[in-house]
């Protein structure tokens, strides 16, 4: 494998190679050379201590949750509840009422969208931005084509940043609803959700924030933001697939109706009628992924005992090296340059197609997403089919962007003859 | 694991010449039959025009946007399947999804500027790049004007 220099770290305190060595995915080769795993906006890696987390309570304290009386029972049920309060802390919520365990971001929105959308009516709005995620674009969409209400669309700027004056302009008597990222998983954008809630909290219409791309990367401090919702994943926090949370302010969760039914979610049934289970159990039909739920909580233990404003700090330097360095590639284009920006770099590089980049990558042990990244109407936006997205996590060094750029010189090399 | 070896059969001279200068790469008015075939997975499309007379492919061409091993080829495609009887483009396709086939243990089934797509069989992710013209074709014989996409 070519020599990088080794240049120092960015200037902050974290130890990087101490990092690593958490994550034992990271410690392999692919295709012969280092693995730089600069995907992690798809799906992060996972530490030890989740791993182990998941492994103990299997070989040690699993049964179902919330039935027994025996002692498995109450362990599980223990460590299922624990890992919720550890949620709570995490982005500050009232209380344990407030955190629904769901299989991810995905089915938060959907929860949100089943349960609020029995409230839509037609001609009802809902606001969302250009920037979006599929996966907050698509319930809104079969929802206002069900209901008959109205998607309306915030546009985004040539920097790839949301047009305040434009969003301020569509909240209207008719909307009940803004649904609006965190961060942008296409490009990196950190959206102004401070402002984008507070005009709309002025107008007393609710909002969501899908928070899927800045939980891993940054603190999030509900009651701050006084986001009536938020949902996020645990596997691009480095805790399990299948598990993510939907926060709601128990004043919403109280009035509104549950999702799904089953288990758990019942207090008492009977054929003339069923009494729903208390707060938040009444969201969580059927025996949940209580693994799941126990290694977010070990995920979430990591996270604070590194510190969110460190790792903010790491992937904030390393993103500005990154920018400068691949910046210097001839002929390639960074598609997203907004002011606040999270580890994301999305870009093209002339005459080569970002699916051949992926795989001549991949040849040096380097992987990136390439493609549309569930934000077509981003890519729409920009007239182009996809980008090559690098995306950085807190186990990412200036090693890794180097291998980054290397890759792509060989790229250029190989089809720009 | 793929080698360097790997990678530079997925991409021979002969594959990259073919994307960076795509045959038949144009818009046929008129056409008898035009299909467009989407992988959706990627985002790559193409067109297809096809020009018959009788039971031959008198004329075809295609526009479109993907990487170098579908532009790559869509154009040798163009080639090898010009003036021939349907059957006979038919019975090409099949030769070609069947080289594509990373389970078939054959794989010198092919000849001529199609045989240097063979070193895709050893990239799963990349085939439907590979198949996504021939399936277009295939969909234009068939008369099937939708979408045709590499899913189905």
């Amino acid at each position: 494998m070519p020599a990088f220099n080794q240049k120092s770290e960015p200037v902050t305190d974290l130890d990087i190679d101490k990092l690593r060595r958490d994550f034992p995915i990271l410690a392999q080769e692919i295709n012969g050379h280092r693995l730089a795993f600069l995907d992690s906006a798809a799906s992060s890696q996972r530490p030890q201590c989740v791993i182990d987390a998941v492994r103990h309570y299997y070989e040690r304290d699993h049964a179902n949750v919330h039935r027994g009386v025996h002692t498995l029972s109450h362990r599980a049920t223990e460590a299922y509840e624990g890992a919720r309060e550890k949620v709570r802390c995490f982005i500050n919520a009232a209380s344990t009422r407030e955190i629904i365990f769901t299989r991810g971001t995905t089915e938060a929105i959907n929860l949100l969208a089943a349960s609020f959308g029995q409230s839509i009516k037609p001609g009802d709005e809902i606001v969302i931005s250009h920037l979006e995620h599929h996966s907050n674009i698509v319930p809104w969409q079969m929802l206002c084509e069900r209901i008959g209400a109205t998607l309306k669309v915030a546009p985004i700027n040539e920097r790839g940043e949301i047009i305040m004056d434009e969003y301020l302009a569509l909240l209207g008597p008719q909307t009940r609803l803004v649904a609006m990222s965190h961060v942008s998983n296409a490009l990196g954008t950190i959206n102004p959700v401070e402002q984008i809630i507070a005009a709309a909290k002025e107008r007393n219409i609710p909002v969501l924030i899908d928070g899927a791309q800045a939980v891993p990367h940054q603190s999030v401090d509900v009651a701050a933001l006084d986001c009536d919702f938020y949902a996020f994943s645990g596997h691009k926090m480095f805790g399990p697939t299948g598990i993510g949370v939907f926060y709601a302010r128990e004043e919403w969760l109280e009035r509104l109706p549950p999702y799904q039914g089953g288990g758990d979610m019942i207090l008492a049934v009977s054929f003339s009628g069923t009494t729903y289970n208390d707060l938040p159990y009444k969201f969580e039909a059927g025996t949940p992924n209580i693994a799941g739920a126990i290694g977010l909580g070990a995920a979430i233990d990591y996270l604070l005992d590194i510190g969110m404003d460190r790792i903010q700090a790491h992937e904030a330097a390393l993103l500005d090296y990154a920018t400068r360095e691949i910046s210097t590639v001839d002929g390639i284009q960074l598609i997203g340059t907004a002011a606040h920006k999270a580890g994301v770099l999305s870009f093209n590089l002339d005459g080569i197609h970002p699916h051949d980049l992926g795989t001549v990558l991949d040849h040096q042990g380097v992987a990136i997403r390439t493609g549309h990244h569930c934000a077509m109407p981003v890519m729409e936006y920009f007239g182009i089919a996809g980008t090559a997205r690098a995306s950085l996590a807190l186990y990412n060094c200036r090693q890794d962007i180097d291998q980054l750029i290397h890759g792509l010189q060989l790229a250029i090399g190989m089809f720009r003859s | 694991m793929n080698n360097a070896r790997e990678l530079q059969a997925l991409y021979r001279e002969t594959v990259l010449e073919h994307s960076r200068n795509p045959r038949n790469f144009q818009r046929l008015t008129p056409a008898d039959r035009v299909v467009v075939g989407h992988n959706p997975l990627c985002g790559d499309k193409i067109t297809l025009y096809l020009r018959l007379d009788n039971n031959r492919i008198e004329n075809l061409a295609f526009e479109g946007t993907g990487c170098a091993i579908s532009m790559a080829s869509a154009s040798i495609m163009t080639e090898s399947v010009k003036h021939h009887d349907l059957d006979e483009a038919q019975h090409e396709i099949a030769r070609i999804m069947h080289q594509f086939d990373s389970t078939n243990p054959d794989d010198a089934t092919v000849e001529g500027d199609m045989a240097a797509l063979g070193g895709v069989r050893a990239f799963p992710s990349r085939i439907k790049c590979a198949t996504l013209a021939w399936k277009t074709l295939e969909a234009a014989l068939q008369e099937n004007t939708q979408t045709t996409t590499t899913e189905k």
